[in-house]
C-alpha cells in the first residue's frame, strides 16, 4: 500500500506543488489548509506523514506539531515543516514542539521528494 | 519549462490573484481599526505567502519584493513601528505594483526591473530603517528567499572511494521527534557499503525505561564515493540534538579514537562479519597519530542517552499565537470547496445547453410516436434535464461581493483625492450571479461609483451648509428580484438637477420644449450618448460623463437601468440584471412557420385577439385587457412572415417596468427551456432579437429583445 501524506499548507499553488510531485512519486497525498483542517484529516485517515508550512490562519504550523505530538495516533509521525526563515528561532521552536525536520522555501520538487524519500526511508 | 511547472505557475498566478485582493481588504479594513492586530497579522500573512509560493515557482523579483515589504510589516507586528497611514498607504501601492507585475509575468514576459520597483523598495527601505535602529539587531526580520541550502541537495560525486568512520548518538527523545534512528543507519547503508555496530549498554533496566526513549547508539564504518557533505545530509535533522561525529579513516586518528576505532574492528570481526585481514585494510592508514584533521574534534563519549540537551533557546515568543482566531468565515468556506478552471464550467453548460435541445427533440419525438412508455421516459429526462441546469447553472454563480469589495478601494482613493469623506456601505454580498455577468458588471458600476463619488457627494463644507452630515454616505447593494438581480447604487449626495437636464436635452433637440416629461423619463436622457459631453451640463446637474458607456454595458448584459433622484437628498440608480445569460425560460410563440421565444420573466398574461377587436380599434393597434388599453406589434408585420393571420390570434402582454405591451403571434406553443445562442457577428446589428435558440426539431427561434421592441415602437407612435 502506497504511503500517505498530508500536505498542510494555506497556500493552495504550494499544496499543488507539493502533491503533483509526491503523486508523480507514488505517494497518496491529503490536503489541509490550515492547522484545524490537518488535524481533522490526520484524525479521519492515519497518515505517514506531514508536511506543513508554520505561518497559517486559524492554527499555525508549530501549534499543529504541537497537538500531533500530543495526540497518540500522531505522536510519532514525521513532520517536516516549510520555512522560509533562516533565521534559527521558528525552526527551534519548530524542533522544540516536536518536528522531525525541514525544508527550507523555495525548494523544487527534486528537493522535495529527496526529503521525503529520506524520512520515509 | 515542464508541463507540471506550467500548471503550478497557473496555480500560482491565479493564487496570487486572490491574495492581493485578500491584501487589499485586510489593509482596508486596517486603515478603520489599526489597533486590531489581527488584520495586520492577515496582511503579513498575505504578503508571506505571496514571497515565498514567489520563489518557489521562479518569480524572484517579486518574491524579493515581497520581502521589502514583509520586513516592514513584521516591523508593525512586532510594535517597532506604529501603523501610520504612510504605511498603509505604502503597502497599497505595493500591492498595485505587484499585481502589475504578475500581469506583466502572466502575459509571458519576464518582469522588468524599472523605476517603480526600485523607487518602493526604497521607501521601504528608508521606513524600515528608521525603526530597524530601534530594533536590537537591526535589519532585516527575514532573510531574503534562497539563501540557506534546502538538505538533500548538496551532493556531488566523488570518484575515489573512501571509508569512514560513523558515530552516532541519538538523543533520548529522538522519536518523539518522528524522527527513526534505525532509519537513519540504514540511509547511510544506501550511500555505500556499512559495516554496523550497535550498541546497548546504554538501555536501563527494565522498571526504569522509557518506552519511547532511544537507549542505543551506533558506530558505522562506510565505504562510499560520497563526499562529506553527503554523509552530513544524513543527519541535517538531527545533528543539533543527536552526537555525530563523522572521520575519515585515511586521516590522522587521536590516540584515543585510535583504540575505540580498534574496539569497533574487534567487535566486527568477532561476529563474523570481517574477518581481522579484511579490517585491517579497511582501516589502513587510520594511525594512531596528532589530532584529527578533519571535522569534530571533540569525540563524544560512548555515553548513550546522555547528549546534551537540545538547544531550547525558542526566543521571540510564540508568533503565531494571534493568528488563530481571524478569518474564520472565508476560510470554511475555502475548505469545502475545490478549484475548477472556468473554461471547464463553461464546457459543462455548453453540453447541458445541447442536452436541453435534445431533450426537447426526445419529448416531441414521444408525441408523435404515440408511445407511452418512451413518453414516461421522455418526461424523466426533461425534469432531470431540468435539474441538471439548474445545478451546472449554479457551479457558474459567484457571490456578488467578490465584485463589491473591489470597490471599496476605489471609493477609498476617490474620497482621498477628491477630499470628501464618505462612508461606503455594502450590502447583499452574498448575492449570486453568474460569472458572465459579474464580469461584465465591473465597468458600469466603477462608473457609477465614480460619478457618484465626483458629482454626487458634496464636499464636506457644502454638505455642512446643506445641514447633512459632514461625512457622505454611498451605498452599494444587490438584492434578488425574481429572475433578476437588482444592483442599487445610492448616495446622500445632491442629487439630479431636473431644470438643467431638461434645458440641455431641449438644446440638443431631445424633447420639444414645453413637452410633459415624467421626471423618471427625462433622467434617463441622461444615459443618451452625447448628452453628457457639455461639462457645463455635467458641472451643474453633476451627472453623466460616460453615462451611455454605463447604458451600452448593460445592454449587453440584457439589463436594465433607472433613476430616481430628489435634489438635494441623493440619487438611487438600480440596475437590474439577468441572473444569468447563457439559458433562460421562455415562451415559444409561433407566426405562420416561424418561431420566437419571449422571456417569461418578462410575460404577464396571453389574451385573445379577435379580428371584431381589431376592427373596434379601427387600426389603432391596441387591444383592450381589463379596461387598460395596451399598445401591440404583430410579429407577422415586424419580421415580414408569410401568410394570412388567422382569425383569433394571441396576445403575449409583457410588461417592463411600469409599461405593458402585447406582441401578437398565430400561437402560444408554451413553455421553453432556453439555451440562448449568440448571433454571428454579421447579425449583431439586428435589433429586436437578442439571440436565437435551436428547437426540438432542429428549426431555429429568434429570442425577443423585449425591452428593445417596446421602446422602439414607443418611438415610431411618438
Amino acid at each position: 500500500m502506497s504511503m500517505t501524506i498530508l500536505t498542510v499548507d494555506d497556500s493552495n499553488s504550494v499544496r499543488q506543488m507539493v502533491r503533483f510531485t509526491l503523486n508523480k512519486a507514488g505517494y497518496d497525498v491529503i490536503e489541509a489548509s490550515d492547522g484545524r483542517d490537518a488535524i481533522t484529516k490526520s484524525h479521519s485517515r492515519p497518515v505517514d506523514m506531514v508536511i506543513t508550512d508554520l505561518h497559517m490562519p486559524h492554527m499555525d504550523g508549530i501549534e499543529l506539531i504541537r497537538n500531533m505530538r500530543s495526540t497518540r495516533q500522531t505522536r510519532y509521525v514525521p513532520i517536516i515543516m516549510l520555512t522560509t526563515e533562516t533565521q534559527q528561532d521558528k525552526k527551534t521552536q519548530g524542533k522544540t514542539a516536536g518536528a522531525t525536520g525541514w525544508i527550507v522555501k523555495p525548494f523544487t520538487p527534486e528537493q522535495l521528494l529527496s526529503v521525503v524519500r529520506k524520512v520515509l526511508g | 519549462m515542464t508541463d507540471d511547472m506550467r500548471i503550478h505557475k497557473q496555480a500560482f498566478l491565479e493564487e496570487a490573484a486572490e491574495l492581493l485582493a485578500e491584501l487589499e481588504s485586510s489593509l482596508l479594513e486596517w486603515e478603520n481599526r489599526p489597533e486590531d492586530s489581527a488584520l495586520v497579522d492577515r496582511v503579513f500573512r498575505a504578503m508571506h505567502t505571496i514571497k515565498g509560493s514567489g520563489a518557489m515557482f521562479g518569480y524572484d523579483d517579486i518574491s524579493s519584493f515581497a520581502h521589502e515589504v514583509e520586513t516592514l510589516l513584521d516591523m508593525v507586528r512586532e510594535g517597532l513601528l506604529s501603523p501610520e497611514p504612510g504605511i498603509i498607504d505604502l503597502t497599497l501601492e505595493a500591492r498595485d505594483h505587484m499585481a502589475a507585475m504578475l500581469a506583466a509575468v502572466d502575459q509571458g514576459g519576464s518582469v522588468a526591473e524599472d523605476g517603480r520597483t526600485r523607487r518602493l523598495v526604497a521607501e521601504f527601505r528608508a521606513v524600515s530603517s528608521r525603526a530597524g535602529s530601534r530594533r536590537g539587531n537591526g535589519g532585516h526580520a527575514t532573510s531574503p528567499p534562497g539563501q540557506e541550502s534546502t538538505p538533500g541537495c548538496g551532493e556531488r560525486g566523488e570518484d575515489t572511494l573512501r571509508t569512514w568512520w560513523v558515530r552516532f548518538v541519538p538523543d533520548a527523545e529522538i522519536m518523539r521527534r518522528g524522527t527513526d534512528p534505525l532509519g537513519l543507519v540504514r540511509e547511510l547503508g544506501e550511500l555505500g557499503q556499512t559495516w554496523v555496530l550497535g550498541h546497548a549498554d546504554g538501555v536501563p533496566p527494565l522498571s526504569e525505561c522509557v518506552a519511547d526513549h532511544c537507549y542505543i547508539c551506533w558506530d558505522v564504518l562506510l565505504a562510499t564515493s560520497r563526499d562529506l557533505n553527503a554523509l552530513r545530509d544524513v543527519f541535517i535533522f538531527v545533528e543539533d540534538e543527536c552526537l555525530v561525529r563523522i572521520l575519515p579513516l585515511d586521516g590522522a586518528v587521536s590516540p584515543e579514537q585510535a583504540s575505540e576505532l580498534a574496539a569497533v574492528g574487534r567487535a566486527l570481526v568477532e561476529r563474523g562479519d570481517l574477518t581481522a585481514r579484511e579490517w585491517d585494510s579497511l582501516v589502513g592508514a587510520a594511525a594512531p597519530c596528532g589530532p584529527p584533521t578533519t571535522v569534530p574534534s571533540d569525540a563524544p563519549p560512548l555515553q548513550p542517552g546522555t547528549s546534551p540537551a537540545p538547544s531550547t533557546s525558542a526566543t521571540g515568543g510564540d508568533a503565531g499565537a494571534g493568528e488563530c482566531e481571524s478569518r474564520t468565515k472565508g476560510a470554511s468556506l475555502s475548505v469545502s470547496s475545490i478549484r475548477v478552471p472556468a473554461a471547464r464550467l463553461d464546457k459543462l453548460v455548453d453540453l447541458v445547453g445541447e442536452m436541453v435541445t435534445v431533450q426537447a427533440r426526445l419529448t416531441r419525438a414521444a408525441e408523435r410516436l404515440h408511445d407511452d412508455e418512451l413518453r414516461a421516459v421522455a418526461e424523466e429526462v426533461e425534469s432531470l434535464t431540468w435539474e441538471l441546469r439548474e445545478n451546472a447553472m449554479s457551479c457558474r454563480m459567484l457571490p456578488i461581493g467578490t465584485l463589491f469589495g473591489k470597490f471599496k478601494r476605489v471609493v477609498r482613493d476617490m474620497s482621498h483625492s477628491l477630499g470628501k469623506e464618505v462612508d461606503f456601505v455594502l450590502a447583499g454580498e452574498q448575492t449570486e450571479l453568474d460569472k458572465t455577468v459579474i464580469e461584465r458588471l465591473n465597468d458600469p458600476l466603477v462608473h457609477l461609483l465614480r460619478n457618484a463619488m465626483d458629482h454626487g457627494i458634496e464636499t464636506p463644507d457644502v454638505r455642512r451648509a446643506a445641514g447633512k452630515p459632514d461625512v457622505g454616505s454611498l451605498w452599494l447593494s444587490a438584492e434578488h428580484a425574481g429572475s433578476s438581480v437588482l444592483v442599487k447604487i445610492r448616495d446622500d449626495g445632491r442629487g439630479l438637477d431636473a431644470a438643467a437636464i431638461r434645458a440641455r436635452a431641449e438644446d440638443q433637440g431631445l424633447i420639444q420644449p414645453d413637452t410633459e416629461i415624467p421626471e423618471k423619463d427625462l433622467f434617463r436622457l441622461v444615459f443618451h450618448p452625447g448628452f453628457s459631453t457639455s461639462t457645463e451640463v455635467t458641472d451643474v446637474s453633476g451627472r453623466g460623463v460616460g453615462m451611455d458607456v454605463v447604458k451600452r454595458g448593460l445592454e449587453r448584459l440584457k439589463g436594465s437601468i433607472d433613476i430616481h433622484s430628489t435634489a438635494g437628498q441623493g440619487t438611487e440608480i438600480t440596475l437590474r440584471l439577468p441572473l444569468t445569460l447563457a439559458i433562460i425560460d421562455g415562451l415559444l410563440v409561433a407566426t405562420g412557420d416561424d418561431h420566437f421565444i419571449i422571456p417569461t420573466s418578462a410575460t404577464e398574461e396571453c389574451v385573445e385577439l379577435t379580428a371584431e377587436d381589431v376592427r373596434l380599434q379601427r387600426g389603432r393597434r391596441t387591444v383592450c385587457v381589463r379596461e387598460e388599453l395596451i399598445p401591440y406589434v404583430r410579429l407577422r408585420d415586424r419580421f415580414g412572415v408569410n401568410g394570412g393571420a388567422p382569425d383569433i390570434e394571441k396576445v403575449v402582454i409583457v410588461r417592463d417596468n411600469d409599461a405593458r405591451f402585447g406582441f401578437v403571434v398565430d400561437r402560444v406553443i408554451g413553455d421553453h427551456q432556453t439555451v440562448i445562442k449568440n448571433l454571428g457577428r454579421f447579425l449583431q446589428g439586428v435589433e429586436d432579437v437578442s439571440g436565437a435558440t435551436i428547437l426540438g426539431d432542429g428549426t431555429v427561434a429568434l429570442i425577443l429583445d423585449v425591452q428593445r421592441m417596446m421602446s422602439t415602437a414607443h418611438g415610431n407612435d411618438s
